[in-house]
């Protein structure tokens, strides 16, 4: 079972990464970017047979480790039977 | 009294700080490998800068879990004297001893250069030495200096601001704001006033060859404190 997660700030932050970004996409002649907000992607293999039981590991992890509580929001998507 | 300055693996101004406590304030000082447990009868804690971890993850993300640290959050929350310097302000952060967090420079530059900051409180253990609005020369040298927090914490974090980023004048202007940091904030402390984050290094300005001797202030005032309080 595998699990990937995604880490961004929070709304309302500024993301620097982000803003700069969007700056570069507009000057290459994309005029449709509202925002961009950059994040962290993390793919995580588990040895868990059942989804919800991974799932509530990962969110264990995420709110001890993987992501700042103060700052950053994250979305864990399980994919079952898949292989990194 | 002694120090203790910590070492985790990536930290790079554990010497820096040692020369300083024992060198130039002429103070016995060990350092403390990240694995270990004890303090070793410490009286004041320094987690030094540096990139803990090569900054995986996020800023002190991953040294917070050191084994040392348990050590120090219980020192820190039985009234210890604990500074924190750049990486180790970020240490501090992840671990909750103090509140709030550190994102990326506006600029998303690293930026290593002198500041001016203003001590915004004197009657605290880590500036007693200071005058109160004091404008101190101090070197920056991070990535992730944006200091942070919701908006309650930054109103209950209001009068532990210590430090301010600001112009030779002591004036609070843009231009003086090297990271974009929220209000200003260089340094701070804890509710209880004992545990201390600032992102200028103290170390690095502490004696005239340095360029400023500033920093001494900070040690010096711990050095009061310690003795006020009948640390060792």
């Amino acid at each position: 079972m595998k699990a990937n997660i995604t880490i961004t700030l929070k709304p309302g932050l500024l993301d620097a990464q982000g803003k700069t970004i969007k700056s570069a996409l507009e000057s290459l002649g994309f005029k449709g970017v509202r925002e961009v907000r950059v994040g962290k992607y993390l793919e995580i293999e588990l040895n868990h047979a059942r989804a919800a039981s991974a799932k509530h590991e990962v969110e264990r992890m995420c709110k001890k480790l993987l992501a700042n509580p103060v700052v950053e929001q994250y979305r864990i998507e399980i994919a079952q039977g898949s292989r990194l | 009294m002694k120090f203790g300055v910590v070492i985790f693996p990536g930290s790079n101004c554990d010497q820096d700080c040692v020369y300083a406590l024992r060198e130039v304030l002429g103070q016995p000082v060990v350092t403390l490998w990240h694995e270990e447990t004890t303090l070793k009868g410490c009286g004041a804690i320094v987690l030094p800068g540096g990139f803990s971890y090569g900054d995986y993850l996020r800023t002190g993300a991953i040294a917070r879990f050191s084994p040392i640290m348990r050590p120090v959050a219980r020192f820190a929350r039985d009234g210890g004297f604990v500074i924190g310097i750049c990486n180790g302000f970020q240490i501090l952060l992840e671990a909750g001893l103090l509140p709030g967090a550190m994102l990326r420079n506006t600029g998303l530059r690293f930026i290593c250069k002198f500041v001016t900051v203003r001590v915004e409180r004197t009657e605290t253990p880590f500036t007693n030495r200071f005058q109160p609005g004091q404008v101190v020369r101090l070197p920056i040298a991070h990535n992730e200096g944006r200091y942070t927090a919701d908006a309650k914490t930054l109103r209950d974090v209001r009068d532990q601001v210590i430090f301010r980023y600001c112009d030779e004048n002591g004036q609070l202007i843009d231009s003086a704001n090297p990271n974009g940091s929220t209000d200003y904030i260089a340094g701070i402390t804890n509710r209880a006033g004992n545990v201390l984050g600032m992102m200028p290094h103290p170390e690095r300005a502490a004696e005239p060859a340095l360029g400023s001797s500033d920093g001494r202030l900070i040690f010096e005032s711990t050095l009061e404190a310690m003795a006020a309080s009948g640390a060792h």
